[in-house]
């Protein structure tokens, strides 16, 4: 059996701070991580590799940096990286991204394919599915398990009710929720050998893919404007009675879309 | 000259410091407070390859330097000095030496056993009347056709009872002075070996610290480490490489204190502020990342040189790693007794971590060499023969 | 793409077991206010099966007209057919806007369905609006775990799609008396493509709690007092769907267990909302909790220190706060 993974490097968006004089994001020593819920799916293929053999080939689309998030994958078990990285790629949105996985994957043998269900800095959860129509696969979305009995995959699926059981056979496309995958550490012995190992670097050209439908002349979905959240401000203390107290708590929640 | 970490040692303390944050500082405050041995940890760690950082892939190892390992006892000891000294022991006290001292048939038979974790090792050279007098061993080994009999005991030992592997120095010919103590390798449950009551100690309460006792032990005579009369010598090359363990776990003891110190006066507020923004607080806590920022650069340098001695056998590591140790251990000794001092009277409660920190460094001072033989091991090297 | 052929806002009516959900009823209310402003019409397009009877509850929540896929094969959801359906359906009416709920289902087929159009989605969206001047749809939403507001726009590409959070729009208040179109579409389903099969469908409390999951905690110290204050407490907490959590001092009184602990030797939390209540703000607390992106406090003592960081402050007796709190937010959730 053959997994392709598709990861993405990522800021740490629960360390990100907003520069109050500015205005903006500070990006300056954020640590850049694996994203959570495409490492579960990474452990999800790994474990199939332990069961079944499996082979699994991890594949990122980024900026030469995103040769960290392989290493990991190396050390935490993979046996092939590609690095799909080229300026015709920068000003993706989701869409072309997923073209250009797509376009990879084309390139590639697997009987199924893993994806995170959403990435920390875009929250989108679109490129997967959007991977699984370009390629003609079933989907299922928000994994939270998966069984394989050599011809039939049965799939756990998380709802906000509780689950649903699916199944298919043939090839797939799965995104896999980080919380019910618990990734592996690398091993050192992983670690030590991840850098010996060769990361493919793949351009634009080897994909095959209209050049229309790459980067930002792909993109449907333009960004217009961006800015930072308000920061808080102190806030403020009321001395009142009870029902003035449940006013003004209900103003907040609604405020705050909670109810 | 690079004082970068390789791409390969990033990554790895990347996997070490999660590792720390998420499994074993959790633990840490219950395995102080009910001065229990680490043992979940231990199995997740061996399972990662923590056990055998240094030991090349042929021996079952993971084939890193020391540098990494010296990352990991410091990321380790960041959340816990128990956990952290439990591979520090293992690692530096009883792996290393059969990798650098055993045979051919004695490093395939042990050392994939230790490095995986399988087995912990220990190191006994300590004795109710040896201690910075190590060459004053009581403990004696007679060979008795194909066996070694071992007679007397030791006691402070780290990770006794939990080990699979001791590396026992004793005396085989008293008329030869420090030429007359031997290295042997004896494996738990051997009969005539015993394991003594744990202590009760001050700090890494967690730690398995206890009196080993020989009661005419036999063990094969394979179990010889390196040459009859060279013990003494594998024992002191030994504790330099534990040294730099020691040190590693002593800055990470600081660093951790330091860390909590930095949150603590962020948000403590007194006199309408908080109190990082006093300048009293601010310039003791500059000297402390100062010292420890030279603990960490004289660790490095020590690590450096001791990876660069498997090379080349004619580098010295001996002082550099004396040096990183007595100063690491008595910045840790320093930081900690001002962090609690920061925290105030919270800082005196177990509710925070810093006074189980402050308890956790006063054992670097003292074990694998005192403060005091530090000094005389950097003296002699400094003076050389005088 | 000759944008002008593409007209009205359509917003996908999800339902579950024949039941339409909020968030369609919220969108449709949204829908009402584009449409408005772009001089358009409101279409709501409701797939399943057996569900033709609900289409009149869209009219009357401000649906101009229903386009009913009601079929077999829609019975339950699974995302090739109604990629299928939703799809022939857009083709076939050419609507300008298209908008989803970001649920389960909405975020499984709205980006099938933008990618089977080739068309720009937007998801999670705060705020949607026409802009004054250049009638442009503008599209607003977080990034970056919410530290980062963009705005987004889908200016060549039709329909322009967004998915959009339960509880984030407003509902319209329902008209009884509102007429509308309803029309039956037939689709032309290929059900060799049909690979996935739903075995079950499980409903199911969550089992344990992780307080540091929870988006919402009401959360209780020595004011609370004993058992039955929390008990209070928790029926409160079950009105909005939060978990209860305290301060180490009533875990010690053994009114809370360990696990529901917030603070330096219990959890860290960082919900979205954070109820302290009857809590000092000791320091060893605030630890716990400051982080929290919204906190409200209430506490008889106006000299806590937890009004420092609280971002609504109420200084009122918690015991009559809270009860008079859930009835409100009873009839609140009920709308």
């Amino acid at each position: 059996m053959k997994i392709l993974v598709c990861v993405k490097q990522v800021p740490d968006t629960t360390e990100i701070k907003i520069d109050p004089v500015t205005k903006t994001l500070i990006r300056e020593g954020v640590p850049s991580i694996m994203n959570p819920d495409d490492k579960g799916g990474l452990e999800l293929a790994l474990q199939f590799k332990d069961k079944f053999g499996a082979e699994v080939t991890v594949i990122t689309m980024g900026p030469p940096q995103a040769d960290v998030v392989l290493r990991e994958a190396f050390a935490m078990g993979a046996d092939r990286a590609i690095l799909l990285t080229d300026r015709k790629f920068a000003g993706a949105d989701t869409l072309a991204t997923s073209h250009a996985l797509a376009g990879a994957a084309r390139k590639l043998h697997w009987d199924l394919i893993i994806t995170g269900r959403q990435a920390i800095d875009g929250d989108t959860a679109q490129v997967g599915p959007e991977m699984a129509e370009h390629l003609a696969l079933p989907q299922i979305s928000y994994v939270a398990g998966v069984e394989y009995d050599g011809k039939t995959f049965t799939v756990k699926k998380e709802t906000e009710e509780g689950y649903q059981m699916l199944e298919f056979e043939g090839k797939g496309l799965l995104t896999v929720l980080a919380s019910a995958f618990k990734a592996r550490y690398m091993s050192v012995g992983g670690i030590v050998d991840a850098y010996d190992k060769e990361v493919e670097i793949w351009g634009a050209d080897r994909i095959d893919l209209d050049e229309s439908k790459l980067g930002l002349k792909g993109s449907p979905t333009k960004v217009v404007k961006s800015f930072a959240k308000e920061l808080k401000q102190p806030g403020v203390i009321h001395e009142v009675d009870a029902e003035q107290a449940v006013e003004l708590i209900v103003s907040k929640l609604k405020e705050k879309h909670i109810i | 000259m690079n004082f970068n970490l390789t791409k390969t040692q990033e990554l790895f303390r990347q996997m070490i410091r999660e590792f720390a944050d998420k499994e074993v500082k959790p633990l840490a405050a219950e395995i102080d407070e009910q001065e229990r041995f680490p043992e979940e940890t231990v199995k997740k760690m061996a399972k990662l390859g923590l056990f055998g950082i240094p030991v090349p892939k042929e021996y079952g190892g993971a084939g890193g330097d020391n540098i990494m390992y010296s990352i990991a006892v410091e990321e380790l000891s960041r959340c816990c000095a128990t956990t952290g000294v439990v591979v520090s022991a293992h690692t530096s006290l009883c792996l290393v030496p059969i990798l650098e001292f055993g045979t051919e048939e004695q490093k395939r038979k042990y050392l994939p056993k230790l490095a995986s974790g399988e087995w912990l090792g220990a190191f006994g050279l300590t004795e109710p009347n040896a201690g910075t007098d190590s060459s004053a061993q009581q403990t004696t080994t007679v060979l008795d056709g194909d066996e070694w009999v071992l007679n007397g005991s030791k006691i402070f030992i780290t990770n006794a009872g939990q080990a699979g592997l001791y590396l026992i120095i004793a005396m085989t010919d008293k008329s030869q002075g420090n030429r007359g103590i031997s290295a042997f390798l004896v494996e738990a449950n051997t009969p005539g070996f015993c394991v003594g009551k744990k202590e009760l100690k001050m700090g890494i309460r967690g730690s398995a610290t206890a009196e080993l006792i020989f009661d005419n032990c036999r063990i094969p005579k394979e179990n010889l480490l390196g040459q009859v009369g060279r013990g003494f010598r594998i024992a002191m090359k030994t504790l330099d490489g534990g040294r730099i363990g020691i040190a590693a776990q002593a800055l990470g003891i600081a660093q951790g204190a330091l860390d909590e110190t930095v949150k603590y006066t962020k948000e403590r507020k007194q006199f309408g502020r908080a109190i990082a923004k006093f300048q009293n607080t601010q310039f003791q806590m500059a000297d402390m990342k100062t010292k420890i920022e030279a603990a960490r650069l004289l660790i490095r340098s020590a690590a450096f040189k001791k990876d660069e001695s498997i090379k080349n056998d004619r580098i010295n590591y001996s002082a550099d790693s004396a040096m990183a140790k007595l100063y690491a251990s008595e910045v840790a000794m320093e930081v900690t007794t001002k962090a609690v001092q920061f925290h105030g009277g919270y800082g005196y409660t177990r509710e925070y971590p810093v006074e189980r920190m402050m308890r956790d460094a006063k054992i670097t001072e003292i074990y694998e060499g005192t403060s005091e033989v530090q000094r005389m091991v950097i003296a002699g090297d400094l003076f050389g023969k005088i | 793409m000759d944008n002008s052929q593409y007209k009205n806002v359509f917003v996908f009516a999800e339902q579950r077991d024949g039941v339409v959900q909020s968030v369609a009823l919220e969108l449709i209310g949204k829908a009402r206010d584009l449409a408005a402003d772009l001089g358009e019409k409101v279409f709501a397009v409701l797939l399943g099966k057996g569900i033709t009877p609900s289409a009149q509850k869209l009219v009357e929540y401000g649906a101009d007209t229903v386009i009913v896929v009601d079929h077999e094969y829609l019975k339950d959801y699974v995302t090739e057919q109604y990629t299928q359906a939703m799809y022939q359906v857009l083709v076939e009416y050419k609507p300008s806007i298209v908008m989803f709920g970001a649920t389960t289902i909405g975020r499984d087929l709205a980006p099938r369905v933008a990618a089977r159009l080739g068309t720009g989605l937007t998801a999670d969206c705060t705020k949607l609006e026409i802009s004054e001047d250049t009638k442009e749809f503008q599209m607003t939403r977080p990034a970056f775990g919410g530290n980062l507001m963009a705005t987004i726009m889908c200016p060549n590409h039709r329909p322009q799609m967004s998915t959009v959070r339960p509880g984030v729009m407003q509902k319209c208040t329902p008209d009884t008396s509102r007429k509308g179109e309803i029309i039956n579409f037939v689709p032309k389903f290929d059900s060799s493509k049909f690979t996935v099969k739903l075995v079950k469908n499980v409903k199911e409390q969550k089992a344990s709690v992780d307080i540091a999951a929870a988006k919402i905690l009401i959360s209780g110290g020595r004011g609370v007092g004993c058992t039955e204050g929390f008990g209070k407490l928790r029926d409160l907490a079950a009105v909005i769907g939060a978990e209860v959590s305290s301060s180490r001092a009533m875990v010690d009184a053994g009114n809370m267990p360990h696990d529901r602990q917030v603070g330096q030797t219990g959890k860290t939390v960082r919900p979205d909302v954070y109820f302290a209540l009857g809590i000092s703000g000791a320091i060893q607390h605030l630890a716990g909790m400051e982080e929290s992106e919204c906190i409200i406090a209430v506490n008889k003592d106006k000299f806590a220190p937890i009004f420092a960081v609280a971002d609504l402050g109420i200084v009122s007796d918690l015991n009559a706060v809270v009860p008079l709190l859930t009835e409100r937010l009873k009839k609140e959730m009920a709308k």
